[in-house]
C-alpha cells in the first residue's frame, strides 16, 4: 500500500483510539504484559509517519483528508509538513516508550486497563491535534487532550490533592480552549479561510485587520493556558499528582506543547508585528525566569522537574515570538532535545520513585551501583538538558545564543534573561539527574534495585536518542530541525549547527551558563533556603488566587440560585402571571395597535346567551367560594359552558377535547388539593387580593385584546386552504385536525406525546419525594 | 368512595367509556376524535374507576404499570415514523394498505398506529398522574407497591 494512501494515515491516527478501546480488556487477560503489545499501535503509527520522512524533508507537504459536512465546507482533513510531522513522531515514539514504561510503572494497579486507555486516547487527541487541517478538528482535538489530561491528572481520585489539580487544569485548560475557538472563529471571519495550510497566503490581510490584536490576544489564550505560561502556569506543577508516566508524556514531552505548536504554526501568519514580538518574549521570559526560581525551592524530584518544562515552555514561546529566523531555529532544537531529555527524565525519576519508595531529593542518595543503567540514563539526559557539548541540548543552547546575542538592549536584555535561566536549569538537571545516584548511600523506604525491561527502556532510549541526534547532527537537520524550521518561518531553513564548537559569542555564553549552573549546583541548598525565603514574601500566588476564585463562584451562583429561586410557589407564580400579563399589553401598548372593539351582535341566540351567563356565573363562584373545591368545581362549570360554545360554533374537536380536560383537571386539581393537605379555604389578606387580581384582571385583559386583535388582521389562508385541499387526497382522512395531528404536522405531535410522557414521569418522581419524606416524617 | 350507586355503576360506565374512547379513537381520521380525546376518555372512565373502587382496584385491573403504558405508546408513535425507512421515503410519512378483512376492505396505515400511540401516551400519563394522586399518600407509589 503506498505510503501517501489517505486512508494508512487515517488508520494510523486511529490506531491509539483503537488500543484505548482494547487496553482494559487486554489488560484483563494478559496483566501487565498488555502494555508491549498496546505499544504496537503507537509504534506502529510512528513508522508510518516516519514513510513520510524523505518526502517531507524535501519541502513537500503531505495532505489528505475526507469530506465531512460538504453543506458547511467542513472536511476532516490533515496536513503533514515539518512542524506537524516532527510533533506526530514525538508523540507516537515517546507514546510508545510511555506505554511500555506506564506497563511496568502500574504493574499490578487494579486501573491498569484504564490508564493505559487514558494514555492511548489522549495519544490519539495530541496526534490529532498536531496534524489536522481545518479549525475545528484542531479545536475538538485541543479540548480532547485537556479532557483526557483531566481524567489522568485524576487518575487517583481518591486523594483530594489529585481532584483538585485534575478540576484546575481542566478549568484553565478549558477555558484557554474557548479563547482559542473565539480566536479561530475570528480568524475565520477575518481571512474566510477555515484551514491552516490555506492560511499562510493571507496573514498580511490579517496583520493589518483591526481584529488582529483581538484575534491574537484570543489565541494567545488559548496557548499561553495550556503551555503553562505565566500567570496561568500554575496549573502544570499540580498537575504532578498524576502518575509519571503521565507526567513525563503529556505534562513535559507533548500536550503542553500544544501551545507553542499552535503559536509556532501561526507564526507566518501572525508573527512578524510588534504585538507579537512584544508580548511573545515577554511572558516568554518572564516564565522561563520564575519557572526555574521556583523549581529551585522544590526538593520533590517531580516538582522540580515540573518547573523547569514550565521554564523550557517559557524559553520556547520566547524564542517563537523573538521575530528572527535563528531564535526560530532554536526553539525548534531545543523543543525537540527538550522532549527527548525531560521525557528520560522524568522516566528516570520515576524509576526512583517505583524502586526507592521516595523522590524527595534530600532524602536520596548513592543509588549509583543501585540502579546502573537508571542512572546512565539519567546522567545523559541530564548532559543534554544542561547543554553540554556532544548533546543535542548543546546544539540547541548554541543556537539560543546565536539568535539572542546581538547588540542592541533588546537582544542583550533577553540574552541576561537566557543565560540566568539556563544556568538554573543546568543546577536542576544535575540536581535530579545526579543527585540521587551520587554521595553516601542513603537509606530509603524501599529496598532500591533497579527496575524490569519496561522502566529503563524508555529512558535509555530517549536519552541515547539525544546523544546519537547530537553527533549525527547532520541528518538531524536534514530530517527533522531543518523542515521544522522552515514550516514554521514559512521559507527554506537550512540549520548547520553542529557539535564542533566554534569559537565565538555563542560558546562564550554557554561557558558561562555552565560556569553558573555549577555554582549554582554546589550551593543548591544555601540558595534553595534563599528562594523560599523569596517566595515566602511574596505571598499569595495564582494557585491559590484560584482557590479563592472557584469558591467565590460557588458562593455567588449559590446566592443568585436562592434570589432566582426562592422554593415558594406563589412568588414563581406571581412572577410567571406578571411576566404574562406583560408579554401580552406591552407590545399592545408600545406598537399603539388596539384592536377596534367588534359591533355587538344584532341577535344573540337564546342558547349562546345562556351558556354564556353560565360561564359568568361559574366565574363568579370561583370568586365567591367558601371552600377551595367549589372553587374548582366551579371554575369546572365555567370551563363546560366554554366548551359548548365552541360546539356552537362549530369546533366539535375543540369542545370535545375542552371537555376531557376540564373534566379531568377538575379532578386532578381536587386531588392535588387533598394530597397537599391544603388549607380548604382560601385565605388572603386584603392587598394580596388587591395584587392577584390585578396580575389577573391584567393577564385576562392581554389575552381578550390579543385574539381580538388577532381576529381583526387579514388572515393568511394559504396553509388552511392547503389542508383542506389535500386532506383527503394525500392523507385519506376528512377530518382535517386529526389528519393535521397525526400526518401533516406527525413530528411536532411525536414531540408533544413526549413531553406529555416527561411530565407524567415528572409529576410521578416529585410524588414520590414528597411521600417518602411524609414517611420519614411520619416515623420521626 | 363509599357510594352503592357509583360502585354499581361504575364498572358498567368504565367498561363503555373505554369502549367509547376506542370508538372515538378509531372514527378520528374522518369524524371528529382522535387519539389525544380517546386518550382523555379512556383515562377518565380509568378515574371513575378509581373514585368507585379505589387505586389499588385500578391498577390490578389495568396491570401494567400506567408510565409503562405511556411509554409502550410513545414507542409505537415513534417506530410508526419509522417504518418509513423501508420505503425509502421521508421520517413520517404516512403509508397505506387495503388488505381484505373477511371480504371487506379495510384501510390500515401508519397514521393510525401513530394515533393509537398517542393514545396509549395521554391514557397512560394522565392515570399515573391521577392514580399517584389518588392514593392514599404513603411510603412509595408505583411498582414497588407489592403486597
Amino acid at each position: 500500500m503506498a505510503a501517501n494512501a489517505p486512508a494508512v494515515t487515517f488508520i494510523a491516527l486511529f490506531l491509539p483510539f483503537l488500543a484505548a478501546l482494547l487496553a482494559p480488556v487486554l489488560v484483563r487477560t494478559l496483566g501487565a504484559k498488555a502494555a508491549w503489545l498496546l505499544a504496537l499501535a503507537p509504534a506502529m503509527a510512528f513508522l508510518q509517519f516516519a514513510r513520510f520522512l524523505p518526502e517531507v524533508a524535501a519541502g513537500e507537504v503531505v495532505t489528505g483528508g475526507y469530506v465531512w459536512v460538504p453543506s458547511f465546507n467542513l472536511s476532516f482533513s490533515w496536513f503533514l509538513d515539518g512542524l506537524s510531522l516532527t510533533f506526530a513522531l514525538l508523540i507516537t515514539g515517546i507514546g510508545a516508550l510511555i506505554v511500555v514504561y506506564a506497563g511496568g510503572y502500574l504493574k499490578g494497579h487494579p486501573l491498569q486497563g484504564r490508564f493505559l486507555g487514558f494514555i492511548l486516547a489522549f495519544m490519539g487527541a495530541m496526534l490529532g491535534l498536531v496534524i489536522s487541517d481545518s479549525f475545528l478538528m484542531l479545536f475538538v482535538f485541543w479540548e480532547l487532550t485537556s479532557i483526557t489530561s483531566f481524567l489522568m491528572i485524576g487518575f487517583d481520585h481518591e486523594r483530594e490533592a489529585a481532584r483538585r489539580a485534575a478540576l484546575q487544569a481542566l478549568v484553565v485548560t478549558g477555558a484557554g480552549g474557548l479563547s482559542l475557538l473565539a480566536g479561530l472563529i475570528f480568524l475565520w471571519n477575518v481571512t474566510g479561510v477555515t484551514q491552516l495550510s490555506l492560511l499562510v497566503h493571507v496573514g498580511d490581510g490579517l496583520r493589518q485587520s483591526p481584529f488582529y490584536f483581538a484575534t491574537l490576544l484570543l489565541v494567545l489564550g488559548g496557548a499561553f493556558t495550556k503551555s503553562a505560561q505565566f500567570p496561568f502556569h500554575f496549573w502544570l506543577p499540580n498537575a504532578m499528582e498524576a502518575p509519571t508516566p503521565v507526567s513525563a508524556y503529556l505534562h513535559s514531552a507533548t500536550m503542553v506543547k500544544a501551545g507553542v505548536y499552535l503559536l509556532m504554526r501561526l507564526n507566518p501568519v501572525m508573527g512578524d508585528t510588534p504585538a507579537w514580538e512584544i508580548l511573545l518574549p515577554f511572558f516568554g521570559g518572564i516564565t522561563l525566569i520564575s519557572g526555574t526560581i521556583l523549581g529551585l525551592r522544590q526538593t520533590d524530584l517531580k516538582l522540580m522537574l515540573a518547573y523547569t518544562t514550565m521554564a523550557s515552555l517559557g524559553l520556547l514561546v520566547m524564542l517563537t515570538g523573538f521575530g528572527s529566523t535563528y531564535a526560530v531555529e532554536a526553539a525548534v532544537l531545543y523543543l525537540v532535545a527538550h522532549s527527548l531529555f525531560k521525557g528520560a527524565l522524568f522516566m528516570a525519576v520515576g524509576a526512583i520513585d517505583h524502586e526507592a519508595g521516595t523522590r524527595d531529593v534530600t532524602k536520596l542518595g548513592g543509588l549509583r551501583s543501585a540502579m546502573p543503567i537508571t542512572f546512565a540514563a539519567a546522567l545523559l539526559a541530564a548532559l543534554s538538558m544542561g547543554g553540554v557539548p556532544l548533546f543535542f541540548g548543546f546544539l540547541a543552547k548554541e543556537e539560543i545564543y546565536a539568535a539572542l546575542a546581538a547588540g542592541n538592549p533588546r537582544a542583550v536584555f533577553f540574552t541576561a534573561i537566557a543565560v540566568v535561566g539556563n544556568a538554573l536549569m543546568f543546577a536542576l538537571a544535575f540536581a535530579v539527574g545526579l543527585k540521587p545516584f551520587l554521595g553516601r548511600h542513603v537509606e530509603t523506604p524501599r529496598h532500591a534495585h533497579e527496575g524490569p525491561v519496561s522502566l529503563w527502556l524508555g529512558p535509555v532510549v530517549l536519552a541515547g536518542l539525544g546523544l546519537l541526534a547530537g553527533i549525527f547532527s547532520g541528518v538531524a537537520h536534514f530530517y527533522i530541525s531543518s523542515p521544522m524550521a522552515s514550516a514554521v518561518v514559512d521559507e527554506k531553513v537550512v540549520i548547520d549547527i553542529s557539535t564542533v564548537p566554534h569559537i565565538g559569542m555563542p560558546l562564550l555564553l554557554s561557558l558561562v551558563t555552565i560556569l553558573l549552573g555549577l555554582a549554582i549546583f554546589w550551593r543548591m541548598d544555601k540558595a534553595r533556603a534563599w528562594v523560599v525565603q523569596f517566595v515566602d514574601a511574596l505571598g499569595i500566588g495564582p494557585d491559590r488566587g484560584f482557590d479563592y476564585f472557584v469558591r467565590g463562584l460557588v458562593r455567588m451562583s449559590a446566592a443568585i440560585t436562592r434570589f432566582v429561586q426562592p422554593g415558594r410557589l406563589e412568588l414563581y407564580l406571581t412572577a410567571t402571571f406578571i411576566l404574562l400579563a406583560l408579554a401580552l399589553l406591552l407590545p399592545l401598548i408600545l406598537a399603539g395597535e388596539w384592536p377596534t372593539l367588534p359591533p355587538l351582535p344584532d341577535l344573540l341566540l337564546v342558547q349562546e346567551a345562556a351558556f354564556l351567563i353560565i360561564a359568568a356565573i361559574g366565574i363568579i363562584a370561583v370568586l365567591r367560594a367558601k371552600n377551595r373545591l367549589t372553587a374548582i368545581v366551579s371554575l369546572g362549570v365555567q370551563g363546560f359552558a366554554v366548551a359548548v360554545i365552541f360546539l356552537l360554533f362549530g369546533a366539535p374537536d375543540l369542545s370535545f377535547t375542552q371537555f376531557m380536560v376540564e373534566t379531568l383537571s377538575v379532578v386532578i386539581l381536587a386531588l392535588v388539593m387533598t394530597r397537599l393537605q391544603l388549607w380548604s379555604r382560601d385565605h388572603r389578606p386584603l392587598p394580596q387580593k388587591l395584587l392577584d387580581s390585578t396580575i389577573a384582571i391584567a393577564c385576562g385583559l392581554g389575552f381578550t385584546l390579543l385574539l381580538l386583535k388577532s381576529l381583526q388582521t387579514p388572515f393568511d389562508t394559504v396553509l388552511s386552504d392547503f389542508f383542506n385541499t389535500y386532506s383527503k387526497t394525500i392523507a385519506h382522512g376528512a377530518n382535517v385536525v386529526n389528519v393535521i395531528i397525526v400526518d401533516f404536522r406527525g413530528v411536532d405531535t411525536l414531540g408533544e406525546i413526549s413531553v406529555v410522557m416527561i411530565t407524567g414521569l415528572a409529576v410521578l418522581a416529585l410524588i414520590r419525594v414528597r411521600s417518602r419524606r411524609g414517611a420519614k416524617e411520619g416515623k420521626l | 368512595m363509599n357510594s352503592l350507586i357509583l360502585r354499581t355503576v361504575a364498572p358498567v360506565l368504565t367498561a363503555l367509556m373505554l369502549l367509547f374512547s376506542i370508538f372515538v379513537l378509531l372514527r378520528g381520521h374522518n369524524e371528529p376524535g382522535g387519539g389525544f380525546i380517546g386518550g382523555l376518555i379512556a383515562a377518565s372512565a380509568l378515574g371513575v374507576y378509581g373514585i368507585a373502587f379505589g387505586v389499588t382496584a385500578v391498577r390490578r385491573a389495568i396491570r401494567f404499570h400506567p408510565m409503562a403504558i405511556a411509554g409502550a405508546g410513545l414507542m409505537l408513535a415513534a417506530l410508526s415514523g419509522l417504518i418509513s425507512i423501508f420505503f425509502r421515503v421521508p421520517f413520517m410519512t404516512g403509508l397505506w394498505v387495503y388488505p381484505q378483512i373477511l371480504g371487506v376492505e379495510v384501510p390500515l396505515a401508519t397514521v393510525m398506529s401513530f394515533d393509537i400511540g398517542v393514545y396509549l401516551v395521554v391514557v397512560g400519563a394522565i392515570a399515573s398522574i391521577a392514580l399517584a394522586l389518588e392514593q392514599e399518600p404513603g411510603p412509595t407509589i408505583g411498582p414497588e407497591e407489592k403486597h
